[in-house]
């Protein structure tokens, strides 16, 4: 068996829990810039398991949180700003609410998902690790004449995850039963000036939980008195719950050659930005995602179900019959559903293979193994709505 | 019978001149848990340092190698139907394959206990 790979010999970050996971046993590896834990001692697969029946706590502090602070004073003015550079409409999310978008290139791609949040005087962007950097200076070069753009460096951020997560959460913060899935806003947990927000990144209901980074410690610990509820859970669990959820990872199942049509993300470009809307347009790469909306686009993410039990992952390539010679497309995320006790994955194919049902096959180590469609989430999620 | 190891945490259990080959503890532990295994065809010849079996985690795929040229004369069943057999007896029932010994000569590159766990130290 081969000698799993090497850590690179680069400086990596730590978070402010990086003592913590250190005490707790956790298995610190690098991602994105950051040394993470990747797995507790009970390992991915108790960890997912217990995050669906149970709760987990994430640390995501990794991720970037960014005010955008309107010059004006007027929220709108901010919102206006943001939908330069989104497909989404940033206006119509009301105070106290939040909302998922994309951050797109004159190509149409997608430079990094995010969510946006109205904090009723200003905005709040949660980004992705690797992406901070860039989305920061993209928000300062375009949107520097309307905004302030700050990023938070001095919060940390938890994720809350599970259906014990808002009993949980509600013996620090009695408010957060009351949160409907994408309620967002400051609020006080355990004494602390936190910002809450109803969701998360696994399927289940949950809370993310933006903490100044001094307090981060206190926070989690509390969170994770209750051990028979909480475990600290790591990003090993954190990807097979997403991709259980069917949920896009940047940089893998969407990133700067696939556009959110191509990407399966209709449903996050509400239709005030899309052609007869009323701000149809006017963010980067419109003219291509708006033709897309219209007329379909050439090929689209779909989820996959293999019929065996082997998994099938990230960059195997798919094929339209068992002996045909050119792959139709390829995996973008794939492995083991612990709550599906079987394989899933998901990846792009011609608009005229990506109905469901249909079967397609993987290569895997030189094997044509089948699969087929499949609808998304595989595990169906349980948000308050 | 004799166990020895390879540096790539193959164990094998000698009986005469058949090798018993699975992965140590030690590698289990590296690859958390396991969630399918791909075994060879019996009757296949395998050449030494040839991928020969495949173990999967949650998170990666990894090759077993033939820790020895030889011909696969068994497999075992048990870890594929319950692939977490690799956890939590890995030294053990969770044996992978076994191998009629082509060249007895090729044990003479693998280690013993004490040199395996100090290579794992």
């Amino acid at each position: 068996m081969a000698e799993p790979a090497a850590a690179p010999s680069v400086s990596l970050k730590r978070t402010p829990l990086h003592a913590l996971h250190v005490s707790l046993g956790g298995k610190m590896v690098p991602f994105a810039g950051y040394e993470m834990p990747v797995q507790y001692a009970p390992g991915v697969l108790k960890e997912h398991l217990h995050t669906r029946s149970a709760a987990g706590l994430f640390d995501v502090s990794h991720m970037g949180q960014v005010a955008l602070v309107p010059k004006s004073g007027k929220v709108a003015d901010a919102a206006a700003a943001l939908e330069r550079l989104v497909p989404q409409d940033i206006i119509g999310i009301p105070p106290g609410r939040q909302r998922y978008a994309q951050f797109t290139n004159p190509d149409g791609g997608i430079l990094d998902d995010l969510m946006v949040a109205n904090f009723g005087e200003h905005l709040v962007l949660v980004v992705n690790a690797a992406c901070k950097d860039a989305d920061i200076k993209l928000l300062q070069d375009a949107l520097s004449d309307a905004c302030e753009v700050q990023p938070l460096n001095d919060r940390a951020l938890l994720a809350l995850q599970g259906p014990k997560a808002a009993a949980v959460l509600a013996k620090f913060c009695a408010e957060a039963e009351g949160m409907r899935f994408m309620d967002a806003g400051p609020r006080t947990v355990d004494g602390l000036a936190c910002y809450v927000s109803r969701s998360g990144y696994t399927g289940e209901d949950g809370f993310e939980i933006s903490v100044p980074a001094n307090q981060a410690e206190q926070l989690a610990d509390a969170l994770l008195s209750d051990d028979k509820d909480v475990l600290p859970i790591g990003l090993g669990a954190r990807d097979s719950l997403r991709l259980e959820a069917g949920l896009c990872l940047y940089g893998h199942d969407i990133d700067t050659t696939t556009t959110p049509v191509e990407g399966a993300l209709e449903w996050s470009v509400q239709k005030v930005r899309r052609n007869g809307g009323a701000r149809a347009g006017g963010f980067p790469g419109a003219d291509r995602i708006l033709a897309q909306f219209d007329h379909g686009a050439a090929r689209r993410r779909v989820g996959l179900r293999p019929e065996g039990r082997a998994p099938v992952r990230e960059g195997a390539t798919l094929f339209a019959t068992a002996d045909a010679a050119e792959p139709v497309g390829k995996v973008t995320s794939g492995g083991f559903g612990p709550t599906l006790n079987a394989p899933v994955a998901m990846g792009y194919v011609p608009m005229a293979l990506a109905a469901l049902d249909t079967k397609l096959f993987a290569d895997v180590r030189g094997q044509r193994l089948p699969l087929r469609v499949a609808a998304m989430p595989f595990v169906p999620n349980t948000y308050k709505r | 019978m004799t166990t020895l190891y390879t540096s790539d945490h193959e164990w094998l259990s000698i009986d005469g001149d058949v090798a018993t080959i699975g992965i140590t503890d030690y590698a289990q532990a590296q690859l958390g848990d396991v969630v399918f295994v791909e075994l060879p065809q019996v009757g296949r010849a395998l050449k030494k340092a040839e991928a020969a079996a495949v173990v999967e985690s949650v998170k990666a795929a990894s090759d077993v190698y033939a820790p020895i040229t030889g011909e696969v004369v068994e497999v075992n069943q048990a870890i594929v139907d319950e692939p977490a057999l690799v956890n939590t007896d890995a030294g053990g029932k969770a044996w992978f394959f076994k191998l009629k010994i082509a060249d007895k000569g090729e044990l003479g590159g693998l280690m013993d206990e004490a040199a395996y766990k100090a290579h794992t130290a």
